[in-house]
């Protein structure tokens, strides 16, 4: 079997898997495994950015609250149906993206991180200041009329979960395809060398922006999701914890590869889970394992899995 | 008040933000011109200078006086210690490389953070000033009868705040004075300016970092010491010094310190005064954005000469 073929298996049964495992898990788990999904495309946003092209972005809480607010903005304010709400939530994360790429890509390395980081604090404040709207740090609720897509009532945990793990799997194949695709590879020998990359012919600035913009589309549908699933929208989500827990998840779960943020998020969301029954401090551990990491294993759990067993891993 | 004393009022706490605020921005600066890594943990070490200036007072006990000394002698050194322990088990392990660097100070940001919520509780806690008298302003006002003098309800400072801003001026130059004139001084410049040739003329530009990391989390460390009887301690009360200091580190040029103590004045003046004008949200926003766009278009800073 050819080796995309292999893996377009491996990820379809990972997604079949996390459908049938509903059938399985007691009903407490459904809403921390649908959260986790729904989190775990933010970590594969950040994952596009950070793993495939070696952009250290620290504001892509910015692009999930982007998405979180669209949307539900759009619904209070603007009075628009669920999913034109969400649809308009990708678009706005999808403009700020465009917009800070734009800004920001002129610079690299660690300019780059506290450019974003400085945009996303920018916009977190923002937030705060237009209270009046956004509810500042209290925030507001989404309504249960206005959490139907569909005929599909997202206040009850069981369709909650199907629609999280569908669309968590459309996100999952679709992440599969870009990285076997042309746009794909050249993202990752931007990676390793955009000199070369741009002595090849290629518009190495073009690509990253590309890159920025699908990344913040992506966190901005992560961030509608979790908005309109558990219908919440807060300020929290756009401060600089949500920046460091995507570059936390990936790192953890294997930067540059498909199944990592998943396995990363999972990973932590069900750590912090079990952590917080015992001591309000379990960010502590969350620090630990970052020193950790980039002192003993900089590649994560599924960079040493395709390291050592599976080389064929995408 | 009218807008003349508040100015006033304006201007003397703008000063005491802008004392603390060089004392931590310069250790960051240090940082970042000798070993050219970014520290986010450097919040961290202004937070637990604070935490355990309350835990050292608090056990020294008897007479504010003196358990305040004691705050002011053990916390940077506490924290300067931790800090050159951080230095050598985890950064110097993963050579210095910037963004690994970032990543593992924001574990350290966490680790410190969170073990001084287990410590030290959820709970802001005070320090005893030294000493705290108050000092009225006068104020003039024009009438009929000319000028005349009047005592504004609420325009005055204390003699501790004084104080402060007195003894952070003379950490300044007691700082330059080590970087300009002592043999260690000497070599820290020599690593900043060219970290090869140091090394190659046998600097032992190991020991250098350890070093400077340590001083400058004592620094920042020692500037949240001298606030903490104005402001008390808090678990979370590291996190604006960290953004404040990126801000006045980046606004003055990276690595430069005369340019870092230059914009910390700025940003500390200018913090105090606009947010008496404007929200101080507002004011945060403009401030973040300046930055973005200094490091976009005007990398070497503000003051800064391109290198």
């Amino acid at each position: 079997m050819a080796a995309s073929m292999k893996s377009l298996v491996l990820h379809a049964g990972v997604v079949a898997l996390i459908l049938a495992l509903q059938f399985v898990l007691p009903e407490y788990h459904h809403g921390i495994l649908a959260r986790t999904l729904v989190l775990a495309i933010f970590a594969m946003s950040y994952n596009l950015t950070f793993g495939y092209t070696g952009l250290l972005s620290l504001g892509h809480a910015l692009f999930f609250a982007a998405g979180m607010y669209g949307m539900g903005l759009g619904v209070v304010h603007l009075g628009l149906p669920s999913l034109a709400a969400v649809v308009f939530g990708v678009v706005c994360a999808g403009f700020v993206a465009a917009v800070i790429g734009f800004l920001a890509l002129r610079t690299a390395g660690v300019a780059l991180m506290i450019v974003t980081l400085m945009f996303a604090q920018a916009g977190w404040y923002l937030i705060l200041y237009f209270g009046k709207w956004t509810r500042g740090d209290e925030g507001f609720v989404i309504a249960r009329e206005h959490r139907q897509i569909l005929g599909i009532d997202l206040a009850d945990s069981n369709a909650r979960y199907v629609v999280a793990a569908l669309v968590f799997g459309a996100v999952l194949i679709a992440m599969l395809k870009l990285v076997e695709s042309r746009f794909g590879k050249v993202l990752v020998a931007i990676r390793e060398n955009d000199e070369r990359a741009r002595m090849l012919g290629y518009d190495v600035s073009a690509y990253k922006l590309g890159a920025m913009v699908l990344s913040g589309a992506m966190a901005g549908l992560a961030g509608a999701a979790y908005g309109i699933m558990f219908g919440y929208v807060g300020a929290t989500f756009a401060s600089v914890q949500y920046s460091i827990l995507p570059l936390l998840w990936v790192l953890l779960g294997g930067a540059g590869t498909v199944l990592g943020p998943l396995v990363g998020t999972l990973f932590m969301t069900y750590l912090i889970d079990k952590l917080s029954e015992y001591t309000h401090a379990y960010m502590l551990f969350a620090g630990l394992i970052l020193v950790l990491l980039t002192l003993f294993a900089r590649q994560g759990i599924m960079g040493e899995v395709r390291r050592r067993i599976v080389s064929w891993l995408p | 008040m009218e807008i003349g004393p508040n100015l006033v009022l304006a201007v003397l706490e703008g000063a005491l933000a802008a004392a603390v605020l060089t004392l931590t921005a310069v250790g960051l600066s240090l940082v970042f011109g000798v070993m050219r890594v970014v520290n986010v943990a450097h919040g961290q070490f202004f937070m637990l200078g604070a935490v355990l200036a309350w835990t050292v007072a608090h056990y020294v006990g008897v007479n504010p006086t003196v358990g305040f000394v004691a705050a002011l002698l053990v916390a940077p050194l506490l924290v300067g210690s931790l800090a050159v322990a951080a230095d050598v088990l985890v950064l110097k392990r993963i050579e210095y490389d910037p963004e690994n660097t970032i990543v593992a100070t924001i574990g350290m940001l966490y680790i410190i953070q969170q073990a001084a919520l287990m410590r030290f509780g959820p709970d802001a806690r005070p320090v005893e000033a030294p000493f705290n008298h108050r000092i009225a302003i006068p104020w003039f006002e024009y009438t009929d009868k000319g000028f005349s003098l009047y005592w504004p309800w609420g325009l005055g400072t204390t003699s501790y705040k004084l104080a402060v801003i007195g003894f952070a001026i003379l950490i300044l130059i007691a700082l330059w004075l080590f970087l300009s004139r002592t043999r260690a001084g000497l070599i820290m410049r020599a690593t900043q300016q060219d970290r090869e040739i140091a090394q190659a003329f046998g600097m032992p530009v190991g020991r250098v970092n350890a070093l400077v990391f340590g001083l400058g989390a004592g620094l920042a460390a020692l500037g949240a010491v001298l606030i903490v009887p104005i402001r008390q301690a808090h678990y979370l009360m590291g996190d604006e010094p960290l953004l404040l200091s990126f801000i006045v580190v980046i606004i003055g040029g990276l690595g430069s310190l005369a340019g870092t103590v230059v914009a910390a004045i700025l940003i500390g003046m200018s913090d105090s005064i606009i947010s008496i004008f404007f929200s101080p949200t507002l004011a945060k926003v403009v401030s973040t954005l300046l930055v973005a766009f200094v490091l976009i278009f005007r990398p070497q800073g503000l003051f800064g000469k391109r290198a």
